[in-house]
């Protein structure tokens, strides 16, 4: 019941700005079906797309699946993985799993912060280039401490090593533009 | 029709060999996370330019399709295990293993292979205590006293390509299954094998097959494991990565014993590589009918479908990762009911472990008693270990039941990095426990281990130095379990918390006499009352800690002082009055004025106003002043 009124709701809204964005979500929902399982994908999917979970999209993903926003929310909430958030151009992962903790990743984390101007307990930079976060392990134990940066692992990291690893990425950057 | 499926996996054996054998060498590039994280990718690219540049150059594609093709090769392999000296090249047949290989090295290599094949000495690996050169991989005491039976493959055989696995008796155990055993002989023979859960519970592997196969249900699941969460550990990774096709071997040999035709791999999020070759892995299988419809034309089914985690440490528990795969929130329920009766979706489901899978294949092709003579009595077989921390060799190992810690960490693992004093090993992650020097000589196997308050876990290693805190390690794996608590039951959810408060109180120097106490019982309350494993387990680091460095702890709590030097609210400076010039340099220097006294004589430092900032000691030009 309540169900259709959320979604007559939703068909009166339909412009086509909306539509247009919520093009790419609705690509993704009937690719991986609307079975309750699928929900974990499409949450990875949709994040992907747009580097965080927006709140509208969830309460979309939520009625398009016929699900009470509450569930999409309680999933999206419970799993380290999805961020509420916006995240940065450059998502860096500080592995602090016990042997990066034990060989010194603390340093390599200050080094890294102190770099891109982030205090306390700020995630990631207003410019949004860079997103900091500490996860508990990247499964590169061998390399401690080792240092994520999107899609790329980098190991034996040092506060100086950090440093010339964004040297790099800045400079390279600089290039492309 | 039996035999013809069978005759089909040979014929395929036999006609690869044939084209393998022609292959005049092969120069295997570790492509692991590990080593691609140093570079192997590129070093793999020089090795195939450098031979294409000789006309030497030959594909395994070439090898099997053209009869008179000759060549050496160049591969992408799975993980070697010896991640600390990576990247790492393997030259086969030879068996020579090249360490820290750089894009500039590869004329050097080809050039010496393709000519004398001799190997290039200065890339050879090169014992740092008694300086000798080892150039089989073999030889190498890091590998020498390794007997790898999981990770035979990795390191070995391209990961993405499934005739090198048929090859290497490849898919023999599920053909041996589906043709010669019933589903209830196939229990039994893992029940005889001894094998025991490798995930950490050790509960025995053909027990819970056979409470499965029991079952009366049409539908069943087969679910593998591979949400590897204990920090620390890589085991599954590598396996994943280096040898996808023995995981899904061994769960469809699980399937057709409990009687199941669909089966899930939850992968960690963090495991991107893991994932992209167990898809190679599940499409090639399923074109050459080893997976899908009418395996082998036996009539058996049999699909795996991935699922990838999105990072929750609870979801290594069975139930919260059947939760996680239906789609909910990943929490963990009560058992009874266990999954064998009622799991995914309801229905009788069958979880084990990445690794207990990949035993299974070999158990099956090689028997239950060839399994059961390796390692002790109640624990059979080989277990990997993640050997990593203050280490002189990290990486990934795999050796019999019951080999004692001191070989672990002092043959293998080459001792303490930098001559330091070992101090602790933490085994089996933040639900093991601590073990000292005195147990050295303790058999690494599941009933040992539970003796000594620890446990195998996973079967991760993490080896501690003299400069390493154990309150502060006790800390950690607090604040991570904290963390990881899925929130359900109060005595994890709330417990966690104010053990954590406790053990911070402890390190910033406002621990109280009666912590101690209190610590104590909230930890058997925690252990006691907690729904799941991450919770029942969860105390297990500080009870060790307690146990075996109650010292350090009261030092931390009472004198208010870090043995090891590594809580910095512990730490103090002190100026040696004998070294102390009077130079004033180090009042001038302190940005909270804490330094005073008169020029020419000795200067203090006021301990309520100092913020251990250590500024003074980098700048005294006399080294007076010291940490204590």
């Amino acid at each position: 019941m309540k169900q259709e009124v959320l979604t007559e709701a939703m068909e009166g809204d339909r412009s086509i700005v909306y539509q247009r964005k919520f093009e790419k979500v609705n690509e993704i929902i009937n690719r991986l079906g609307k079975s309750r399982s699928a929900l974990i994908p499409i949450l990875q999917e949709v994040q992907e797309e747009y580097r965080y979970l927006p709140e509208e999209i969830l309460t979309y993903i939520a009625m398009a699946m016929g699900l009470a926003p509450a569930s999409v929310f309680g999933v999206a909430t419970f799993y380290a993985q999805f961020s509420l958030e916006p995240k940065g151009k450059y998502v860096i992962k500080i592995c602090d799993g016990t042997a990066c903790h034990v060989r010194g990743s603390d340093p390599v984390k200050e080094a890294i912060k102190k770099r891109v101007n982030l205090t306390g307990n700020k995630k990631t930079t207003e410019d949004l280039r860079y997103t900091v976060e500490t996860v508990s392990c990247l499964g590169a134990c061998g390399l401690a401490p080792v240092v994520m940066i999107n899609d790329q692992i980098y190991g034996q990291m040092t506060p100086e090593a950090i440093n010339v690893i964004l040297d790099q990425l800045e400079k390279g950057e600089a290039e492309d533009e | 029709m039996n035999n013809q499926a069978k005759d089909r996996l040979l014929q395929w054996k036999e006609e690869w060999s044939k084209g393998f054998k022609r292959e005049k060498a092969r120069i295997l590039v570790c492509a692991g996370t590990g080593c691609v994280a140093n570079g192997s990718l590129d070093v793999y690219q020089a090795l195939k330019k450098e031979v294409e540049a000789r006309g030497e150059y030959i594909t395994v594609d070439l090898l099997l399709e053209e009869d008179e093709k000759t060549g050496v090769s160049v591969v992408k392999s799975g993980c070697h295990g010896f991640c600390e000296m990576g990247p790492l090249v393997r030259l086969e047949p030879s068996g020579v293993l090249y360490i820290k290989v750089k894009t500039e090295d590869a004329p050097e290599i080809v050039e010496a292979l393709l000519t004398n094949g001799k190997p290039v000495e200065r890339l050879l690996y090169r014992h740092p205590v008694t300086g000798e050169v080892y150039a089989e991989e073999q030889q190498i005491p890091f590998y020498h006293h390794q007997n790898r039976t999981a990770l035979a493959h990795c390191g070995v055989i391209d990961p993405e390509d499934i005739r090198e696995y048929i090859v290497d008796e490849g898919y023999q155990g599920l053909m041996r299954v589906l043709t010669e055993m019933t589903p209830e002989e196939v229990c039994q023979e893992i029940l005889a094998s001894g094998l025991r859960g490798r995930g950490g519970g050790g509960f025995p592997t053909g027990r819970k097959w056979e409470f499965t196969r029991i079952e009366k249900s049409v539908k069943k699941y087969v679910v593998c494991n591979g949400d590897e969460g204990d920090p620390g550990a890589f085991m599954d990774r590598s396996l994943m990565e280096g040898d996808p096709h023995k995981v899904l071997e061994g769960m469809a040999i699980a399937g057709y014993a409990i009687g199941a035709d669909e089966g899930y791999i939850y992968v960690r999020a963090e495991y991107p590589l893991a994932v992209k070759r167990l898809k190679v892995a599940i499409e090639s299988a399923k074109q050459y009918g080893l997976l899908g419809q009418n395996i082998l034309g036996t009539g058996f089914n049999f699909e795996v479908k991935i699922k990838e985690g999105a990072g929750a440490f609870v979801c290594g528990e069975e139930t919260a990762l059947l939760a996680s795969i239906e789609g909910k929130r990943g929490m963990p329920s009560p058992k009874p009911p266990f999954p064998a009766q009622s799991g995914l979706w309801g229905k009788p489901t069958l979880i084990n472990n990445v690794e207990t899978f990949a035993n299974v294949a070999k158990i099956i092709v090689k028997g239950a008693a060839w399994f059961k003579g390796q390692g002790t009595e109640k624990s059979s077989g080989t277990k990997t270990f993640a050997i990593t921390g203050q280490v002189a060799n990290t990486g990934l190992i795999e050796v019999p039941m019951g080999v004692t810690l001191r070989q672990v960490v002092f043959e293998i693992g080459g001792g303490l990095r930098g001559g330091k004093k070992f101090k602790a090993v933490q085994i089996g992650g933040p639900s093991g426990g601590c073990l000292t020097e005195e147990h050295l000589d303790l058999k690494l196997d599941y009933d040992s281990l539970l003796s000594a308050g620890a446990m195998i876990g996973s079967g991760g290693l993490v080896v501690m130095d003299e400069d390493t805190c154990m309150v502060e390690v006790a800390r950690f794996f607090m604040n991570f379990t904290q963390n990881e608590s899925c929130g359900k039951c109060v005595p994890c959810r709330e417990g966690t918390k104010r053990m954590l408060e406790i053990l911070q109180r402890a390190v910033d120097g406002e621990g109280r006499p009666d912590d101690v106490e209190l610590l104590q019982d909230l930890a058997e309350a925690v252990r006691d009352g907690s729904l799941c494993g991450l919770g029942k387990t969860a105390p297990n680091p500080v009870l060790t800690m307690l146990k075996y460095f109650k010292d350090e702890y009261i030092a931390h709590v009472v004198d208010k002082k870090c043995p090891a030097g590594v809580c910095s609210a512990l730490k103090g400076y002190q100026i040696d009055p004998d070294k102390c010039k009077g130079c004033s340099k180090c009042a001038r220097t302190c940005p909270v004025q804490a330094i005073s006294g008169e020029i020419k004589k000795p200067f203090t430092i006021d301990q309520e106003k100092c913020i251990k900032c250590g500024a003074c000691v980098s700048n005294c030009p006399f080294k007076a002043i010291k940490e204590g």
